[in-house]
């Protein structure tokens, strides 16, 4: 039971994908230009994550070895269509922001690694729960780098303003991405010690 | 004059990586050395040029036509993958020498975010240059995008690497080394290349 449990937290701070292993810098970095964008495309990845982790786990044993990283890009790409088929759906409002980052899912190394470092190797229970741990860990990542980047660009957090005024207009745009994920990276250096 | 208007727009403007974040990881991951970032660029330039003209003619002549443009992402990354494979193939047997610079970094170009990002802009985004009405782009009009943002993926890579090499003879705290440094130069590049925004 630990062990299942140990599953699921292991993506906040021992492997967590964005700072501890540095993957899926894309999504980060464009995404988070508020607290509520990150989080919901942290959830979008989640659940191609989850999915393309179950199915991966139950294929693996069938599909050759040759052929298995083409195989796993159009498992992937199956379960991202689907996402953008419910996404136009139920929240389009939310597709039209996140946009292209959306599709570009398919290209997320997280997702593929976790195919090949777990989820083909482990039984679908334990992918599906290895799934959600980074998942969770990486909408977490997603969201404090939102939050930090909303407070300073615009003075609010989730949209509820507490600073009257503009905010730093960089922060919402690409320098400030990069020089906030920089400096978060720097901080979870110093606490890891 | 529309065709100049794209260029500078796609190389300055809205630089790849700067301005859109597209293929960000193999431009923290290979920019470490110049050559290995210029053999890098050279790569990526040519698949995104290639893969642009291949998945606009499958777009515009297969899916489009029969109702399946909700396919794009599993039809897009397939011809992708396929074509990275067989410009490997044909650069192997037909020229050697230019296979053996580019080497590692065409089987990683699939994951690219930049190649896929860039098929699905061209079609799906109206652009607008100059006074010209938001439209769709051409095929003529795709490519020359395409090979614009490659050279300004290339521009930002080449620029980066060569910071990156004297960064790594200076003297940084021990938090920021590697990674956080990086990070925090391509932010002020980044800010830099803001300056640019407004003159198309």
């Amino acid at each position: 039971m630990a062990n299942k449990l140990s599953l699921i937290t292991k993506g906040f701070i021992k492997e967590n994908p964005t700072f501890v292993l540095v993957l899926g810098m894309c999504p980060t970095l464009a995404t988070t230009t508020s607290a509520i964008n990150g989080l919901e495309m942290g959830l979008a990845t989640l659940f191609v994550l989850v999915l393309s982790n179950i199915a991966i786990s139950l294929i693996s044993p069938i599909v050759p070895d040759k052929v298995h990283i083409p195989v796993y890009i159009v498992v992937i790409a199956t379960f991202v269509t689907v996402l953008q088929l419910v996404m136009q759906a139920y929240t389009p409002s939310v597709y039209k922001t996140l946009g292209l980052f959306i599709p570009l899912i398919v290209v997320n190394c997280i997702i593929l690694g976790r195919a090949e470092a777990f989820a083909c190797k482990n039984n679908w229970i334990d992918s599906a729960l290895d799934g959600l741990g980074i998942g969770l860990g990486f909408t977490a990542s997603l969201t404090v780098i939102g939050i930090v980047r909303e407070i300073l660009g615009s003075g609010s957090v989730f949209g509820w303003k507490f600073i009257a005024g503009d905010g730093i207009l960089a922060f919402v745009m690409a320098p400030g991405a990069f020089m906030v994920l920089g400096y978060l990276l720097v901080l979870f250096n110093k606490i890891k010690k | 004059m529309e065709y100049f208007l794209i260029i500078i727009s796609a190389i300055f403007v809205n630089n790849i990586v700067l301005a859109q974040f597209l293929g960000i990881c193999p431009f923290l991951g290979v920019s470490n050395k110049l050559s290995t970032a210029s053999g890098m660029s050279l790569a990526v330039c040519f698949v995104i040029t290639l893969a642009t003209v291949v998945t606009y003619l499958v777009n515009q002549y297969l899916l489009v036509p029969f109702g399946l443009d909700f396919l794009q992402t599993i039809a897009f990354i397939l011809v992708i993958a396929a074509l990275v494979q067989i410009v490997e193939i044909v650069l192997k047997k037909v020229s050697p020498s230019l296979y053996q610079a580019l080497g590692i970094y065409l089987p990683l170009i699939t994951t690219n975010c930049a190649v896929l990002g860039v098929a699905i802009t061209v079609v799906t985004k109206e652009f607008t240059f100059g006074s010209a009405a938001p439209h769709m782009l051409n095929l003529a009009e795709s490519t020359v995008y395409a090979f614009a943002t490659a050279l300004g993926y290339g521009l930002a890579m080449v620029l980066f690497s060569g910071l990156r090499e004297h960064l790594a003879l200076n003297d940084v705290p021990k938090a920021f080394k590697g990674l956080p440094v990086a990070l925090i130069t391509v932010s002020i590049m980044a800010m830099a290349f803001l300056g640019f925004s407004g003159i198309v």
